[in-house]
């Protein structure tokens, strides 16, 4: 049966190529079409949605007036979003790099030949199945400067320990620490993924010549890796520069760091859902958007530089 | 064959996941019926802590009301109006809700709730005379009534029994005014145990709101246009509350109350006095140190006596799908027998006059009389339609002005100056 199945189609296919086709691209569309009609619903008409709202004062329950570029003249000369933007981009400067170097060297050594591999990338992959909230409340009680585990512990060893959350020079390291720890797993298995497709036959090839494991590194396995780095590195940045359920969780309001440490996420959450003013907060997440923007162009555009792909 | 089976499992399997997401997004949309078949109304609220109470008052209404079942719905404070915004600006605000004095005028001025005069008006038990006028006066827009009193609350001092013993000196009786305050509160700090006398921490209503108009000064005019931060009255207040933590350091910084709520340091034996609203009397109750070591007095005086009223309402949905059977609730809920429900489960204090009592007998542990005794001389929160801007502004700046980043003459103009700005906007 299927023998005749085969030559009929062969045979259809000769004469009617188009409706073939036409068939194919049919139920290509048809099943792409779930993931397109929300991603068109929930994302992209919401962008847009939004962008238009930063023209307007919004006024309560959804009466809006159009004002122009009224918004941004009032952002441009606005202290608080200024720094916010400082506050966030800090943030990604220092998490990202450390993030993205302490998930290889783990990844690398979870390469290797050590006793239960298996258990340690476990642990390491933990924190990204627990939930964000979950992970703030504990980290803030952790850093609680008179009650928290951290100064507990350090006062044993005679060290009166800083308050974590509460000095405006700390607050935001204390919150990347708490980034880079959740995220660790998450870059450590997408690297390790990399690491495995490199043949060991590179490895075995440089210990004949008489290369040491550091120049094994940065000669095969940091070429090699550096496609699934910079898809780690891009999206790592994304997030970063999108921080906010730690800020929200971990910073009460009535702390006087939150100047210094709020993102620019945080203050499109402040404005639009606690003082209702969606249309300066569409303003704001509107500059974040141009600012991931410019900074994923520019590094695609270096991409030529480090990147090795085969 | 293999294919097209292949396609039509496919497709099978898509539209029963697509069909599955819009069923759990979609409403079911049934039609108000008054000829008695069975109405299920959503009644939304935000404290866990009266949830008994508020689930006894739907109980007793289903007894007389069979055809009418009231589901109570909670959702915390910090995302309540977060969600109600939402619901009003798609029309699917719950039918009847707890309104909060601060986005009263905003929800009355954009036509989300239903007018009440003439429910009012016809209705058996319930009187607008039932209620104290100031509670009254705030849910009234132009003359029309848009919000049933549900409760109020006051502030009083709230003290830790075991620690006045411990020094030998007498608990707090009514009489004290804020250099009795300090006096005690100096006795009882002790920075080798961290223990304070008392919590001072920028929060307006449990703090400054009181000593402000103490002092004779004013937070909002009367006639809502002009901000009282720049009143010499207002600034003297303010600065002798910050010089609590900042300069007698008889009680913990802000910075110290960012880590640890203010509420805790009393809870955990830290402090041994501190302003509290009545809303706070189940937290309290529960707390087994709390209830064993602290009772509550009447807030001390400054010039003249003044302590911060609030109330709560009960608001009916402009667009509800069965405005017969939720004003018939929201009648109920202003019916002295749901006051006293309210009273019993120890809910907040009933603002219907006269059932207070039975809050009071309910909490023999502490001396919760205080709290109506101090309705004559209380102010009402003040409010106004721009409040949730002037309100952000004021918090934030006076964050900074307790934490010592500004004093309290920058930090009163900056928001003097704001205030004044939105409040021009107001009609």
């Amino acid at each position: 049966m299927i023998k005749q199945k085969n030559t009929s189609k062969r045979s259809d296919k000769k004469l009617k190529v188009s409706e073939k086709d036409l068939n194919d691209y049919y139920w290509a569309y048809f099943m792409i079409a779930p993931t397109i009609i929300g991603l068109i619903i929930l994302n992209i008409w919401p962008l847009i949605q939004t962008i238009y709202l930063s023209f307007n004062r919004t006024g309560d329950f959804g009466i809006n007036q159009w004002i122009g570029l009224d918004n941004y003249k009032q952002m441009l000369a606005d202290p608080i979003v200024w720094q916010a933007t400082l506050n966030t981009l800090k943030y990604t400067a220092i998490s990202v790099p450390i993030g993205v170097i302490l998930s290889l060297g783990i990844a690398v050594l979870l390469n290797s030949k050590i006793k239960g591999k298996t258990i340690y990338r476990t642990i390491y992959f933990l924190p990204m199945v627990s939930a964000p909230a979950a992970i703030a409340m504990v980290w803030r009680w952790l850093y609680s400067s008179d009650f928290g585990l951290i100064n507990y512990l350090l006062s044993f060893v005679g060290v009166k320990g800083p308050n974590w959350l509460t000095n405006p020079k700390l607050a935001l390291l204390s919150i990347v620490v708490v980034g880079i720890w959740s995220y660790l797993g998450y870059n450590m298995i997408i690297l390790l993924a990399g690491l495995q497709e490199i043949p060991k036959s590179f490895y075995e090839a440089a210990t004949i010549d008489g290369a040491g494991p550091i120049r094994q590194f940065f000669s095969i396995t940091f070429p090699l890796i550096s496609p699934t780095m910079f898809f780690v590195v891009i999206t790592s940045m994304i997030t970063g520069l999108q921080v906010f359920d730690l800020i929200f969780m971990m910073i009460s309001k009535s702390n006087a760091v939150m100047e210094s440490t709020q993102s620019l996420v945080y203050l499109f959450y402040n404005y639009s859902f606690v003082m209702n003013d969606k249309g300066y907060g569409s303003t704001i997440i509107v500059l974040l958007l141009a600012i991931i923007l410019l900074i994923t162009v520019i590094q695609l555009k270096l991409q030529k530089k480090w990147v090795h792909y085969e | 064959m293999k294919k097209s089976l292949k396609k039509i499992i496919a497709v099978a399997l898509t539209s029963i996941v697509v069909m599955t997401t819009l069923v759990g997004c979609g409403s079911s949309k049934t039609t108000s019926d008054t000829s008695g078949k069975p109405v299920t109304l959503t009644y939304a609220i935000w404290d866990k802590n009266q949830q008994p109470g508020m689930q006894a008052i739907a109980d007793s209404f289903h007894k007389l009301n069979p055809n009418i079942t009231v589901k109570v719905q909670v959702t915390p404070w910090e995302t309540y109006w977060t969600k109600m915004d939402a619901g009003a600006s798609s029309g699917t605000l719950p039918d009847v809700f707890w309104m909060h004095s601060n986005n009263f005028t905003k929800y009355a001025n954009g036509d989300m709730l239903m007018d009440l005069t003439d429910t009012i008006k016809n209705s058996k038990d319930v009187k607008m005379s039932n209620f104290p006028k100031s509670l009254v006066s705030l849910y009234t827009l132009e003359g029309k009534v848009y919000a049933m009193p549900k409760d109020y609350d006051t502030i009083a001092l709230w003290y830790n029994k075991t620690m006045f013993d411990k020094k030998g000196i007498a608990y707090p009786d009514g009489t004290w005014d804020w250099n009795k305050y300090l006096e005690v509160a100096k006795k009882l700090t002790d920075p080798s145990k961290g223990v304070y006398g008392v919590v001072a921490p920028s929060d307006d209503q449990q703090g400054y709101y009181n000593f402000v108009y103490q002092n004779n000064g004013y937070i909002l005019s009367p006639d809502k246009k002009k901000s009282g931060f720049s009143l010499a009255a207002t600034k003297q207040a303010i600065q002798w509350n910050v010089d609590l933590s900042q300069k007698y350091k008889v009680s913990p910084t802000q910075q110290q109350f960012a880590d640890t709520s203010f509420a805790t340091y009393f809870e955990s034996g830290k402090a041994a006095m501190g302003l509290f609203g009545s809303w706070m009397v189940s937290e309290f109750k529960a707390n087994d140190y709390v209830s064993k070591n602290c009772d509550v007095a009447v807030i001390p005086h400054g010039k003249t006596k003044a302590t911060i009223i609030n109330g709560l309402a009960n608001v009916v949905s402009s667009k509800t799908k069965y405005p017969v059977e939720a004003l018939k609730f929201e009648d109920y809920l202003g019916t002295k027998a749901a006051n006293i429900l309210q009273a019993e489960k120890g809910a907040a204090i009933p603002a219907y006059i006269g059932t207070e009592q039975p809050f009071i007998d309910n909490t023999k542990q502490f001396n919760l009389k205080v709290y109506p005794e101090m309705l004559d001389y209380s102010v009402l929160f003040p409010n106004s339609a721009t409040k949730a801007k002037w309100y952000e502004i004021q918090n934030n700046t006076m964050t900074k002005v307790y934490t010592g980043q500004l004093t309290v003459e920058q930090g009163c103009n900056i928001i003097d100056k704001q205030m004044n700005a939105l409040l021009a906007t107001e009609k």
